[in-house]
This record gives C-alpha cells, structure tokens and sequence, in this order.
C-alpha cells in the first residue's frame, strides 16, 4: 500500500470508529425524544445520562481526528469539499455544538423546566447531527465536490444520494444505540426498561434495514460510481451488513444483548466501510483519487508518526473506559 | 459577554486596513473568527488550568485525609465537566471554520501546520477519555487512584496549549516550507514546532490560562467571603487558585518583556503599533495611551526614553517607525494600541493585588479580612478576561495585514462567500445562549450546593421532595 492510502485508511478508521462510537451517542437522542413525560422517561432519560456521559466527549474526538487529518493530509481535497458542502458541514456543527452543551446543562439543570428544555435540545440535535453528516457523505460519493469552481451550496448535497446519506446514518444511529442502551439496561437490572427498549430498537432496525435496501435503488442513477463499487468490490461488505443487521434482529428477538451489541457494531461498521471500499480509489468520486489529492509527503510520514503515538497514548485508555462503562458493577451505581 | 468584545474591535479594526478589492467573504469571515475564537480562549483557559488545579485539592484530600479539600475537588470537577462540554464544541466549530472561512489558508497550507494540529487533537482526545474517567469515577474507585486520571488531564493541557500556540508562532513567522514559481515546496511539517517563537508565545499562553482560571474559582470563593461565608471551605476554595494565579501572574511580565522584545524583529509594524511609533525617534519614548487621529497622536502621556529600555532593552535603541513601512503593510494602530497596553494595565494591576496580599500575610496581616481586598479579586476575574481578550487583539490585528506573515495576506486567505453574514448572526445567536445556560447551571449548582445538596439528583423528574410529586412507588430506577 501506498502512503497516501495508509494515511487514507486511518483517517477512514476514525470515520467508522466515529459512526460507530459517536453513533451510538447521537442515536440515544432518539430513545431520549420518545421516552414519555417526565416521570414515564425518568428512568430512560436517567440510564442514557449514565451510558453516554463519560463516553461522548471521547466519541466526538474522533470527528476532529479526521477533520484535521483530511486538512494535514488532503488540504486541497479538504478546502474543495468545505467550499462546496458549507450548508450540510455547517448545520451538523450546529447540532453538535447543541447537542453537546444541552447534554452537559441538562445533567446539572437546576430545575425540572430547564432539564425539559435541554432535553428535548439535545435529543433533537442529536437526531439532526448525523442526518447533516451523512448528506455531506453522500455528495462526496455521489460526485458533488469538484475541485475548481464553485457547485451551487444547496444542489451539491439536496441530491438523492445525499438524502440517503443522512436518513441511513440516522437510522444506524438510533439503531446501535438501541442495542447499547438495551444491554446497559439489563446489566443494570431495569428488565422493564430492557423490554420497552427491546421493542423500539426491534422496530428501528426493521426499518433501518428496509431504508437501507431501498435507498440503495436510487444510487444507480444518481451515484454511477458508487453503485458500481458497492455491487462489485464492496459486495461483500454489503452482504455482510445484511446478515449482520438481521443476525442483531434475531439476538434481540431472543433477548440476547450483549451478543446483539456486538453483531449491531459490525453491521453498521460494514455499511460504513462498503461506501468507503466502494468509492476507492476516489476520495472525491470522479474528481480526485486519494493518490492525486495527498499533500505533502512529509506531512504524511508525520501523521503516521502521530498515527503511531495514538495508538500508544490514546488507545489504551479509551479501550479502558469504554470496557469500564460496559461492565456491570458501573451500570449498577447510579453516580 | 466580554467576547463579543473582540468582534466590535475588528470591526474597527478593518477601517484602518487598505479597502482594496476585498472578497466577499473577507469582513464577515473576521468577524466569525473574533466571536468564537474569543469565547473559546476563555473557556480553553479553563480546560488548561483546572485539572492542575484541582489535582492539588485532590492530591490532599486523597493522600492527606483532608475531606475539605477532596470536596472541593469533586465540585470544580462538576463545574468543570459543564466547562469541558462547552468548551470541547466550541473547539470544534474553530476546527470547522479553519476550513469554512479561510480556504485560501488551509487548502495552501493544510500541510505545513496540519501535524501541530494533529498532535493538538491527540491532546484533546487524552484529556476528554481522562475527564470522563475522572467524572464517573467519584465514589466508584479509591481517591487515590483517581488523583492519577487528573495527571494526563493536566499534562495535555500543557501539549495541547504548546501544540495550538504552535500554529500561531508559525502565523507570525512562518517556517518549513520554500515558494518557488509560486508553489509551495520542501515542506518540512516539523519545524512549526522548533523555533523558539513556539515556546515563548506557549508560556505566555499558559500563564494566562492560570490567571484566567485561578483568578476566576478564587473570585467565586471571595464573593462567598463577602457574603459573610467565611468558614474554612472558602478559604481554601480561594488559597488554592489564588497562589496558581500568583504564580502566573508574576511570571507573565517577564515572559511578556522576552516575547515583545522579539517583536522588533520579527514583525517591526506591529511594534510600532503598539508603541504608537508613527516615525523613528531614538531614544523612544513610552506612549501611554493616546490615539492617532489624522496622522497625529493625541491624548497620549509620553514617559521619554522608557519606550526603547522596555521594547528593545536598550536605552539608545528605537522603535522603528510606521513611517519606515509601506501603507499596505501597516496594521491597524490605534485598536492594536489600545489592546495591547490594556493587556500591560492589567497585567500590571494583577502583579499589585497579588504583592499586596502575599506582602501583608508576610508582615502577619490577613487581607482576607479586608473587604476591599477581596473586591478587588472580584473584579481581577472579569479583568483577566478583557486582558486575555486584549492580548489576543493586539497579537492577531498587529500582524495584519497578514494572516501568515510575510507570506500571505488575509485577503488571500478568505473566500467569497457572502452568505457568511447569516453564519455570523447565527452563531451569535447560539453562543449567546450558550452563555446564559452556562450561567444558568453554574449558578443553580451553587445555589443547591450552599442549600447542602452534595450529589445533585437527576433533575429528570419531580424532586422525591416536592409536594405535587407522586408517591416515591410510581417512579422506578
């Protein structure tokens, strides 16, 4: 493998392990949105506060590392697609910026009025952020950066592809988080909470999949490139999330948490990598590959450097914690 | 509040520059970088220097059985998660709007200065994995194991504040990279972080990080004090971020005094500006105050000879004069002027109040009781602040009209996007609330804190204490 497809590869890596672990954080907006009234969701709203509270600041550093790899490694690339996606780049910051200051106000709200107002911020930006997000994937799949001149702000992402992009994210979102909150529920020993939770997160991944085999229709028409990639090179990946997604169903179905869990983060993790397997060896589709688009050579040795001392400083702690926050001593203790 | 400060002197800031043939996307892009690079400073102070600080309380409450003290650490640790939150997204919209509002910058040097931003990420994502740890930890693992979650924290506090400090060293003299026909060449991504430039704006940075914070948690304390609350609590709630603050405070001069004198050679203009040296004159007088209004200084008391001991350590050398450098490449004066002696005034008001304390507690007189005292650390909070923001002011319009000196010009740097008036109003907007439900929440954890409230209950439904609430039976968990 080339240096620019190594460094391409990592910057992906932090694009899935942000899908995945920011995912599952964002995807809670929807449990928390449609928990009920105040004493009804009390006991939901108070098990999300646990779960994705020590977690999401760390989740959401996975977002940085690949803005700022893109820029260091790909800095032409980078501007291109901040000129032509400003809208949908700008309204997922705006649901970030919301949802992480409404999660932190909401904890320590001082009254039940003010909780209820930065609840129902949070969990709406959370819902808003990965839609944003994953139009911004699909005009980069589907073709709509170019490098010189500038796209219209509004038809570079209102596309097909982009609108796919952004329902499919929000599902896999909610989807996984069901999966999570379900397990911390049990391990916490809510099984009511774990059955309500069962069923909604049983009824999102029905429709999370159908989105996902339907929006695929589309694709041929409005994303050529991506489309062959997915049924060619990225076939496998696309299989994979299939049998994975209904693997999750049925483990759910038979109340088998922590095994859906797991079965629910590989199927996402494979919807991720198929699109980005299947638009290889672009990294803007039809206008730059990742070998064209690297900069200087230099600065690519020095990210696999800072690749190399992550791996060494940050990954040992952040596996700790998140292995923390799964077991069930920490489930149990409300803090 | 303070920061919408920092966009109002842009603005004015602007006037001074050349008109000429400005994108679109120019003025509106200043704007956007003033209002949430200014509000984020503040609260990155506070990401840099609490875990240090709070790792002292910590340290004894843990291992010197003192519980006063490990209370306060489990407090500034919940002030401090609400800070954290904030201040991790407003971090965020910066990494954004480096792309968004200045294509011409990263899209040509994206990877000359792309590893500091990197190693600064790596920094963020130690501290966040670590603050989360520290937070959930409480009443989970011994205190004293958990002290040790708040070293990584305040270590990447150090490299993060090195790493981002790094990048603006590189603004005002950039290295590692040649221009040839135009095109960017032999970049070297590792000299950013090797020029000494790095290590005095690091300090200077990091000192005032202590000030703003220590200066800050001590004021709340001095407002208890105030109000008649003057058990043991408060004292160390104060003494701890006080004597942080001291330190920084009277070590900032100095490092202030090393990084101004490099000024006079790295970026001439900007030391006339702050001096207000319209012309040459040696020795150089020390310009207090004053404006330039139509090519004449006026209103400014002039202490002869003091300007060149002080900006050049010398009493012979001067201060070059604006005159001496093209219209186009002068700053605007009387805003980089005014923000930089506002940031010595206070500077030099901090070293006072701290003398004052620290000399009366050595002759055996405790200012604490001292209600004047304890005011005056009231209004050193805001004042740090404004001196934060002035400092930043002074720095960032004294380098224009470049963004990288020498090498690129601001207008370079911008887009054409028009449209980034509406980002502006919008964002004003939202930091504007920000603001109030920081303020909100801060306020009511203190307010239930005083009312002995330790663990602050999930406020998710009707307090078991309310009198409309249902019976205890109807809500689980």
């Amino acid at each position: 493998m080339s240096l620019e497809l190594v460094v391409a590869a990592v910057m992906f890596t932090g694009v899935l392990a942000y899908a995945v672990l920011g995912g599952a954080d964002f995807g809670s907006g929807f449990f928390d949105l449609t928990a009920g009234g105040d004493r009804a969701g009390a006991a939901l709203r108070t098990r999300i506060d646990h779960s994705i509270g020590p977690v999401w600041e760390a989740n959401h550093v996975w977002l940085i590392f690949v803005l700022v790899t893109w820029w260091s490694a790909f800095p032409t690339a980078f501007a291109a697609a901040m000129d032509a996606l400003i809208l949908p780049m700008l309204l997922a910051l705006l649901g970030i910026v919301l949802r992480g200051s409404a999660f932190a106000f909401r904890k320590y709200a001082g009254t039940l009025g003010q909780a209820r107002f930065f609840g129902v911020t949070f969990a709406g930006s959370s819902l808003v952020t990965p839609f944003f997000l994953g139009a911004t994937a699909g005009a980069i799949a589907s073709g709509r950066v170019s490098l010189d001149g500038r796209e219209d702000v509004w038809s570079s992402w209102l596309t097909p592809t982009s609108v796919v992009g952004g329902v499919v994210a929000v599902g896999t979102c909610v989807f996984l988080a069901g999966c999570f909150l379900v397990a911390d529920a049990r391990r916490g020993g809510e099984e009511d909470l774990a059955e309500t939770l069962r069923r909604r997160t049983l009824g999102v991944g029905l429709v999370t999949g159908l989105v996902v085999l339907a929006g695929l229709l589309p694709l041929r028409a409005d994303a050529p490139t991506l489309w062959n990639g997915l049924t060619g090179r990225a076939l496998p990946l696309v299989l994979a999330a299939f049998v994975a997604g209904l693997v999750t169903l049925g483990l759910l179905l038979v109340r088998r948490y922590a095994l859906a869990r797991l079965t629910a983060v590989v199927a996402v993790a494979s919807v991720v990598s198929g699109w980005g397997v299947g638009q290889l060896p672009w990294l803007l589709v039809d206008e730059v590959t990742v070998a064209d688009a690297a900069g200087a050579t230099a600065t690519l040795q020095g990210l696999l450097m800072a690749f190399g001392l992550a791996a060494v400083l940050v990954l040992p702690p952040l596996v700790y914690l998140l292995r923390l926050t799964q077991t069930e001593q920490w489930s149990r203790t409300a803090p | 509040m303070l920061a919408t400060l920092a966009p109002f002197l842009t603005t004015l800031a602007t006037d001074g520059g050349g008109a000429a043939a400005e994108p679109a996307g120019l003025l509106p892009a200043r704007q956007q970088m003033a209002l949430s690079l200014g509000w984020h400073i503040v609260l990155a102070c506070f990401g840099v220097a609490l875990p240090t600080i709070i790792a002292v309380v910590h340290w004894r409450g843990a291992f010197r059985g003192d519980q006063g003290a490990l209370l306060l650490a489990k407090r500034w640790g919940k002030v401090s998660a609400v800070l954290f939150a904030i201040g991790a997204v407003s971090g965020t919209v910066l990494g954004f709007e480096m792309g968004l509002l200045w294509p011409g910058l990263m899209g040509t040097f994206g990877d000359v200065v792309g590893l500091a931003f990197a190693f600064e990420g790596l920094s963020f994502f130690v501290e966040a994995i670590f603050i989360g740890m520290y937070l959930y930890t409480w009443g989970r693992i011994d205190p004293r194991r958990q002290f040790w979650m708040l070293v990584p924290m305040a270590v990447s506090g150090i490299s993060g504040t090195f790493f981002i400090l790094s990048v603006n060293a590189w603004m005002n003299a950039p290295v590692g990279f040649d221009i040839v026909d135009g095109e960017i060449v032999n970049i070297d991504p590792w000299a950013v972080f090797t020029k000494d430039q790095v290590w005095m704006q690091f300090l200077h940075m990091w000192l005032a990080a202590f000030m703003v914070a220590g200066f800050a948690v001590a004021a709340v304390y001095a407002v208890g004090m105030l109000r008649g609350r003057r058990d043991r609590h408060h004292r160390l709630g104060f003494m701890v971020p006080f004597a942080f603050a001291t330190v920084a405070a009277l070590m900032q001069p100095f490092v202030g005094h090393l990084l101004g004198l490099r000024v006079a050679e790295m970026q001439p203009a900007k030391l006339a500006a702050f001096e207000l040296a319209l012309e040459t004159e040696s020795p150089s007088p020390l310009r207090l105050g004053g404006i330039v209004v139509d090519g004449e200084v006026v209103g400014s008391i002039d202490v002869p000879v003091l300007g060149s001991v002080i900006a050049r350590n010398s009493f012979t050398e001067p201060v070059q004069g604006l005159d001496t450098i093209p219209p186009e490449d002068q700053p605007p004066v009387n805003v980089v002027h005014l923000a930089f002696q506002t940031m010595i005034g206070i500077g030099s008001l901090f070293v006072l109040v701290v003398l004052a304390f620290w000399g009366a507690r050595w002759r055996g007189r405790d200012l604490l009781e001292n209600r004047w005292f304890l005011r005056a650390v009231v209004a050193c909070a805001p004042l740090s602040v404004v001196a934060l923001q002035a400092g930043w002011i002074a720095t960032e319009v004294g380098r224009q009209p470049w963004v990288v000196y020498g090498v690129m010009r601001t207008t370079e740097a911008a887009g054409d996007n028009s449209g980034l008036w509406w980002l502006l109003g919008a964002t004003t907007i939202v930091y504007t609330a920000m603001t109030v439900g920081a303020v909100l929440v801060l306020r009511s954890m203190a307010r239930r804190w005083r009312a002995g409230e330790e663990d602050l209950p999930s406020p998710y439904r009707p307090e078991p204490g309310d009198a409309e609430a249902e019976p205890a039976g109807a809500v689980s968990a």
